[in-house]
């Protein structure tokens, strides 16, 4: 079941949370909401979920429409739109057991259409077995842990088989840990179901690890949509690469096939015409590479200010001969052949740049 | 092996709190309860029953209990109504329907007595629309059940008003995501969720109910048979000097809402057992 939202807006007050927004989500795809908070990202989900209705016109017309599969449900009430939704609390029912949480999608529904006791039972069980915790029919909300509440309002949302699978920061309020382990299950989970699933997210590792394509959005409007890949390595706007991992920003200058930043002067392809003059320099951490002496290739000199080796990588913190705060991550590797330490002079090359002209556009 | 009544705790005063708590009950609240009932004993037996049973006690009995228990749960219904509609909604002037709830609290009950019989008399501002259609309120056991409902309503508000609030908007819409209509979203989830304090407000209601006295027996017109109260009878067997019979009227009272009291917090305990983790 595809997923067409087409010109949403949304506003709360003068707060713009939705600008005309279009988006497709392809059937059986696992898609993430990707943006800070006030992004509008939620407020998209809500919406395509019927709990939040889009702006109509100055005349109070329906503007837009929400596409499940060439059916526009934009009128239609989330009660009879048959989606799943997870919310980031979970918003289990308290009062009722894993199992009987389980089963009140089916047990609510008209009598003509609800199962009988034994077919509820087996499909409760069944789901139960599927989010793992068999075991645990008979237990109350109030007894399970964070990571545990979550898989039972997946099972909750998966009973009445909706037609889309709606999660709002599914995992936003869990350990780490144990947030790394359920977004791994959730691949897993949704390659098994194959049910089109959008999933709201600030955490863009969870984004990229999860996700088969990632709509990257900003202040109610969509910056980029791509598959992971192609949003992390090929960003389209300055808000995706900031958003997308640390990265250090220089103020240049492209003049006749070369850029200047900096202390540096790099070629810079003529392919790439719309951007001339002023432009702004974007370099990945782990894109700085660090040597102790000069090898003739152009470079910039620089003193270490701080070094944090523990991790996968080593992080060096450093300050150029103009004053400028940059950092690097070099293998740990590497790191060991150096003898870097605080305030000894190193020179620093970046081996891949990504320019953007200074009014906002254009990049390599 | 020993019980361990006393769990290690960074606060200290266990035995100091223990101590002064049965202190305390003791003196404001067992002591006088024990001297009733030793009072009540000084009438032997048969003469006891025979004061308790009487057809014009017993009448008063089933008033009381009746009325109190019609009360509470028209206070459960829409001490709920007025407690959703105060902590879900926002309106002009709702700070002063928040207050009023209080009211029946606030005022001396004899004054809320008078004002019910100006009300509801025949000739009072209800009273008169309903004498036609062949309602009468004041001086009938329809009366006494305005008035117990009248007293008990903060209670359910007040206790419900808390629960409601911790109740999350988004509770609401999980449960219409699945397919719940709005009736069944509030039979199945939201009153089952809050039911615990829903039998508190109740059970403050039903008590308070029991006791009342001032705001009833001006609206009842104390008809004996008909419209007499227990505390009613109380007051006037004190009037004759007949302290034992008073005290024996109020030793049955104790007993059987202490029973009916009982029963409610045993219903409570089943009803919280998603909390404790059964």
């Amino acid at each position: 079941m595809s997923i067409e939202v087409r010109n949403i807006s949304k506003r709360f007050g003068n707060f713009v949370a939705l600008d005309n927004i279009s988006l497709t989500v392809p059937t059986g795809k696992l898609i993430a909401l990707l943006g800070p908070s006030g992004s509008g990202k939620t407020t998209l989900l809500r919406i395509i979920a019927g709990l939040e209705q889009a702006d109509p016109d100055a005349n109070g017309q329906p503007v837009g429409s929400i596409l499940f599969h060439d059916e526009d449900v934009a009128r239609t009430h989330v009660r009879d739109r048959r989606v799943g939704f997870v919310f980031q609390h979970y918003v289990l029912f308290r009062h009722m057991t894993v199992f009987e949480n389980v089963a009140f999608g089916l047990r609510v529904l008209p009598r003509k259409q609800r199962p009988s006791r034994t077919e509820i039972a087996d499909r409760v069980h069944e789901l139960l077995r599927l989010v793992q915790l068999e075991g645990l029919a008979g237990r109350f909300p109030s007894q399970l842990s964070g990571g545990q509440r979550q898989r039972v309002a997946l099972a909750r949302a998966l009973a009445v088989k909706p037609r889309v699978l709606l999660l709002d920061e599914p995992f936003g309020a869990l350990d780490a840990k144990v947030r790394k382990e359920l977004r791994t299950w959730l691949r897993r989970l949704h390659d098994e179901l194959h049910i089109t699933s959008v999933f709201v997210t600030h955490d863009q590792d969870e984004a990229l690890e999860v996700a088969d394509e990632i709509v990257i959005m900003n202040q109610g409007r969509i910056e980029q949509v791509g598959t992971p890949d192609e949003v992390f390595h090929h960003p389209a706007t300055e808000f995706v690469m900031h958003f997308l991992g640390d990265v250090n920003t220089f103020h240049g200058r492209v003049n006749q096939g070369t850029i200047q930043f900096s202390d540096l002067e790099l070629p810079f392809p003529s392919d790439r015409q719309e951007i001339n003059g002023d432009a702004r320099v974007f370099v990945r951490p782990y894109d700085v590479t660090i040597d102790t002496k000069t090898n003739g290739l152009p470079a910039l000199e620089a003193k270490v200010v701080r070094v944090h080796s523990a991790g996968p990588l080593v992080r060096v913190e450093l300050l150029t001969k103009t004053n400028q705060h940059l950092t690097s991550e070099i293998s740990q590797e590497r790191f060991a052949t150096m003898n870097l330490e605080v305030n000894s002079t190193v020179y620093v090359r970046p081996r891949h740049i990504r320019v953007f002209a200074s009014n906002g556009t254009g990049s390599r | 092996m020993a019980i361990r009544i006393k769990q290690p705790s960074v606060l200290p005063g266990f035995g100091l709190t223990l101590g002064y708590t049965i202190f305390y009950l003791s003196v404001i609240v067992l002591i006088p309860l024990s001297a009733m009932f030793i009072r009540a004993g000084s009438l032997g037996l048969g003469e006891l029953w025979e004061v308790i049973t009487s057809p014009r006690v017993l009448a008063a009995y089933k008033l009381t209990f009746g009325a109190s228990l019609v009360g509470a749960l028209l206070n459960a219904v829409f001490g709920f109504l007025v407690a959703w509609v105060l902590v879900r909604y926002t309106f002009p002037g709702k700070r002063i329907v928040d207050a009023a709830v209080d009211l029946p609290f606030a005022m001396p009950t004899a004054v809320s007595g008078i004002a019910l019989v100006a009300v509801y008399s025949p000739s009072g501002w209800i009273g008169r629309y309903l004498e036609p259609l062949g309602i009468k309120a004041a001086y009938t056991p329809l009366g006494v059940t305005i008035a117990l409902t009248f007293i008990g309503l903060p209670f359910v508000v007040r206790t419900l008003q808390p629960a409601l609030e911790d109740l999350e908007a988004e509770v609401e819409e999980a449960a219409a995501s699945l397919g719940a209509t709005r009736w069944q979203t509030l039979r199945y989830v939201i009153i089952p969720t809050v039911l615990p304090a829903m039998l508190t407000g109740f059970t403050l209601a039903f008590a308070r109910a029991v006791g009342e006295y001032g705001s009833v027996v001006f609206i009842s017109g104390n008809l004996p048979m008909k419209t007499e109260i227990v505390p009613l009878l109380i007051i006037t067997k004190l009037e004759q000097y007949d302290y034992a019979g008073a005290t024996a009227l109020g030793a049955t009272m104790l007993v059987i809402s202490f029973a009916i009291l009982l029963t409610i917090n045993v219903l409570q305990w089943w009803s919280t057992r998603h909390k404790r983790g059964a």
